[in-house]
């Protein structure tokens, strides 16, 4: 990271401190509920972000996470609800990511097919097979609950928003930090960006680029199988036709404008979670008297500023083969 | 006896349309250097990847240390000791010297990279080998021939004791090249084998050991440095005698026909890659630009074609501004172009010969009246194009892309010089294609010139340069070095121009 970014984020993450405490002091209750969500919405777009970048670090786009998040909201919440299990609900929602990373390794690096259209075929078969099968009648086993960790729930704000959180969270925050190392220091996530820059220099050195790239998007559709079960089991509690609602969409905005790192991601997910949270308050208490939609867009027109905005300063390289199919030779 | 490193035995390849090894044999023994000599399609390139386990043969063995092996991937043969330093470097840019190196045998523990343990061994290797290397440097901000240092050093890595390289000294300047050729002579003082791809002559002559030339899939001879020469050595490539060096007069040179001014264009990128030049080329005299490619040259035809727009400065052809004319406006002005990428640029490869020799010409009268094509005059004029050319083909209505490349750059080169033309901008006009076609296209470039055209010769390779030139222009980092004229020009001097020397 160049120097001058470095100070641009300490200052915006100063400057989030310092509002942050100075709306606490003045209304602590909601400024509390309002950076719970912050963590709340964080999570889910950590992990398809993560998701998206274990693809892409390997050439592979990956515009299915929110067909894979949707999908394994659905399994993760049948499964719950048919074993009453939370916990095999969520193994049930991995494993589905497993097999949707699977299949999108299947038609963009198997068979060969276009990565944008394998994408949507993830999408719209995800839509319309959970909307099928969705029983309206299903009652759903509730979701996990907060866990406080010993004595840093106590830390006034902090506590709450980040210590006095359910398992999945934790669970997140965990991989965001094994992620991060196996990327940039372990043997595989060497290799994995070098057949993301160069196939060819990969292949020559004996490296599998297709089994590889085979085996990542599938693990890293277990990531965002990992996001529909939080979605399901631990932030909604329920499943909902198209419950995803754009956010896998979202998560790879947020991958972008964390550089396809972790920590960035995850910062990244914060100032988005941030918005989304912000709008439900503002909804919540009728801040603004507009109708609740445009209230609603709020999220999502952060996204395409701040998208712009990135764009336009240049900073952005994107992983040299990304998007295209390798051809030994 | 002694043992042999490396060796095709009886090797046959066949490919869809093309029989690319024939019963091919070589060896190498180690501290050796074997040179393999050929005309592009030759089946060198075939050769060294059945060596290296990207194909397998079709019959015949590999072996390696005196021992036949069933190579099933690069992975094999580097296993047993190959390295490859590939035509186009394999490396990953934006990662550091030292994991480029060590990629894909990287020493770890539990799963993580050693990075120290890596430094320490790149350190040792590059001194143990006189390969001087910054480990952290990204290996994209390394100079050409940094980079092919470190290919170098990623085989030796690998404990390599045969190194093939194809290609290795096309990207390099004069003395880079010659560097490297004394790096190698060194490195076979260890015991290293080496297999050397290449078709220039005179390399061969100053480095190999042993010299086997190909000619369409089969080993024509073999032979040693001290045995042959530079003419014995391309007759064996073509199959008959060929003239190296055509004859050429003294030039006349007359009034001013394009004057460039002060030009920038900017590449791709955005960034400047012909920075400020100002040059001139007259009537009936060739303007030779050299250099290393990468330095500007693309971006000056393109701009001088009217193919790329320039940043500043002006361009003037026969006192008449073209700077921001289009390619027709151009060409309408009596240029011809053979553009660099004859594939991408130079003929449009599903239309058939007839189409392709008049896409300069084709809206204009006699080839089509009213937007209506003429498809009588269109075809009679391709068959003359075709005999007067020499283009190879069983007919004018085959596509252009069954053409073999010496036959397609006739056929360009036909096209372009049936008009009557005031500026030639030839862009490495003879890249890639065979000797014979080469010394066509030589010859048909002097007429040009002794017609009293303008003609700007740009080109990678030195020696056409300094056979055609009357005066050399040499480029570096896009800017104009010097210009000399051809008499005071020889490969020392331009060469040290090449390298951004100016003493």
């Amino acid at each position: 990271m160049k120097p001058r970014q470095k100070q641009l984020l300490y200052a915006g993450a100063a400057l989030l401190i310092f509002v942050a405490w100075m709306f606490y002091t003045a209304d602590g209750p909601q400024t509390t509920a309002v950076l719970a969500g912050t963590v709340r919405a964080a999570t889910l777009l950590a992990l398809g972000a993560m998701c998206g970048m274990i693809g892409e670090r390997s050439g592979v786009v990956n515009i299915g996470i929110e067909g894979q998040f949707l999908m394994s909201a659905f399994v993760a919440f049948t499964i719950a609800s048919m074993t009453g299990s939370l916990f095999l609900g969520t193994i049930a929602g991995v494993g589905m990511g497993l097999v949707m990373g699977w299949l999108l390794a299947a038609m963009a690096v198997g068979l060969k097919v276009d990565q944008i259209i394998a994408g949507t075929v993830l999408n719209i078969s995800a839509l319309g097979l959970t909307s099928f099968f969705y029983d309206r009648s299903a009652v759903g086993i509730g979701k996990y609950t907060n866990i406080d960790l010993g004595p840093l729930a106590d830390l006034p704000l902090l506590g709450t928003v980040f210590f006095s959180r359910p398992p999945l969270t934790y669970l997140t925050m965990a991989l965001l930090v094994l992620v991060h190392v196996a990327l940039f220091r372990s043997v595989w996530g060497m290799r994995t960006r070098a057949i993301g820059e160069h196939p060819g220099a990969a292949d020559t050195v004996g490296i599998d680029v297709l089994r590889l790239r085979y085996f990542n998007v599938t693990i890293a559709g277990g990531l965002a199988g990992l996001g529909g079960s939080y979605l399901a089991l631990e932030a909604v509690g329920t499943f909902s036709r198209a419950m995803s609602g754009g956010r896998g969409f979202l998560a790879l905005a947020v991958m972008i404008f964390g550089r396809r790192t972790p920590f960035g991601a995850y910062a990244a997910a914060l100032f988005f979670g941030f918005t989304t949270a912000l709008q439900n308050q503002f909804q919540l208490n009728n801040t603004f008297d507009i109708p609740p939609q445009f209230v609603g867009m709020l999220p999502f027109v952060v996204t395409i500023i701040v998208v712009a905005i990135s764009g336009l300063m240049g900073s952005m390289r994107d992983p040299a083969a990304l998007g295209q199919t390798y051809e030994k030779g | 006896m002694s043992e042999v490193l490396l060796a095709a035995h009886n090797v046959t390849k066949q490919f869809p349309g093309v029989l690319a090894n024939d019963d091919v044999s070589v060896q190498l023994r180690p501290g050796r250097i074997l040179a393999l000599l050929g005309e592009n399609g030759a089946g060198k390139s075939t050769l060294v990847n059945i060596l290296f386990g990207m194909y397998r043969p079709d019959s015949g063995d590999v072996i390696i240390k005196n021992e036949v092996v069933d190579l099933h991937g690069p992975d094999d043969a580097i296993s047993r000791g190959i390295g490859m330093v590939h035509q186009h470097f394999q490396l990953v840019p934006p990662m550091r010297v030292v994991e480029n190196i060590v990629l894909g045998a990287e020493p770890s523990k539990r799963g993580l990279v050693d990075l120290e343990e890596a430094r320490n061994r790149v350190v040792e290797l590059s001194g143990r080998y006189g390969l001087e290397i910054d480990p952290d440097a990204l290996v994209e901000d390394l100079p050409v021939g940094m980079q092919q240092r470190v290919e170098i050093l990623k085989a030796l890595y690998r404990d390599a004791d045969v190194l093939i390289l194809d290609e290795p000294t096309g990207v390099l300047t004069p003395q880079e090249a010659d560097h490297l050729l004394s790096v190698l002579r060194e490195l076979t003082a260890t015991g290293l084998g080496i297999v050397f791809i290449t078709h220039k002559l005179r390399e061969v002559l100053a480095i190999a050991d042993d010299i086997v030339v190909l000619r369409n899939g089969r080993v024509v001879g073999e032979t040693k440095p001290a045995e042959t020469n530079e003419s014995g050595l391309a007759e064996m490539m073509v199959g008959r005698s060929v003239v190296l060096r055509v004859e050429k007069s003294v030039a006349q040179p007359g009034d001013v026909v394009l004057a460039v001014d002060e030009l920038e264009v900017n590449d791709d990128r955005g960034q400047i890659a012909v920075d400020r030049l100002s040059f001139e080329v007259r009537e009936g005299e060739i303007l030779g630009v050299a250099g290393v490619e990468g330095n500007g040259q693309r971006e000056l035809v393109e701009a001088i074609t009217g193919l790329r727009h320039p940043m500043a400065g002006t361009m003037r052809i026969d006192g008449e501004e073209v700077t921001n004319g289009s390619a027709r406006e151009i060409s309408k002005k009596g240029v011809a172009h053979i553009p660099e990428d004859r594939e991408k640029h130079g003929v449009v490869a599903v239309y058939s010969i007839a189409e392709n020799s008049v896409l300069n010409r084709y809206h204009r009268s006699p080839f089509s009246i009213r937007g209506v094509l003429r498809r009588d005059v269109i075809e009679r004029h391709a068959q003359e194009v075709v005999d007067e050319f020499d283009v190879r083909t069983p007919s004018i209505a085959v596509a252009a892309s069954s053409l073999s490349g010496g036959n397609k750059q006739k056929l360009i080169v036909g096209r372009e010089f049936s008009d009557d033309i005031k500026l030639l901008i030839a862009a490495q006009p003879t890249r890639g294609i065979d000797i014979g076609a080469i010394e066509f296209i030589h010859r048909r470039i002097l007429e040009q010139r002794d017609k009293g055209a303008a003609v700007l010769l740009v080109s990678a390779e030195l020696d056409e340069i300094l056979g055609l030139s009357d005066r050399i222009a040499v480029l570096y980092d896009g800017k104009l070095m010097d210009v000399l004229d051809a008499q005071d020009a020889d490969r020392e001097r331009v060469g040290l121009l090449m390298a951004g020397i100016t003493k």
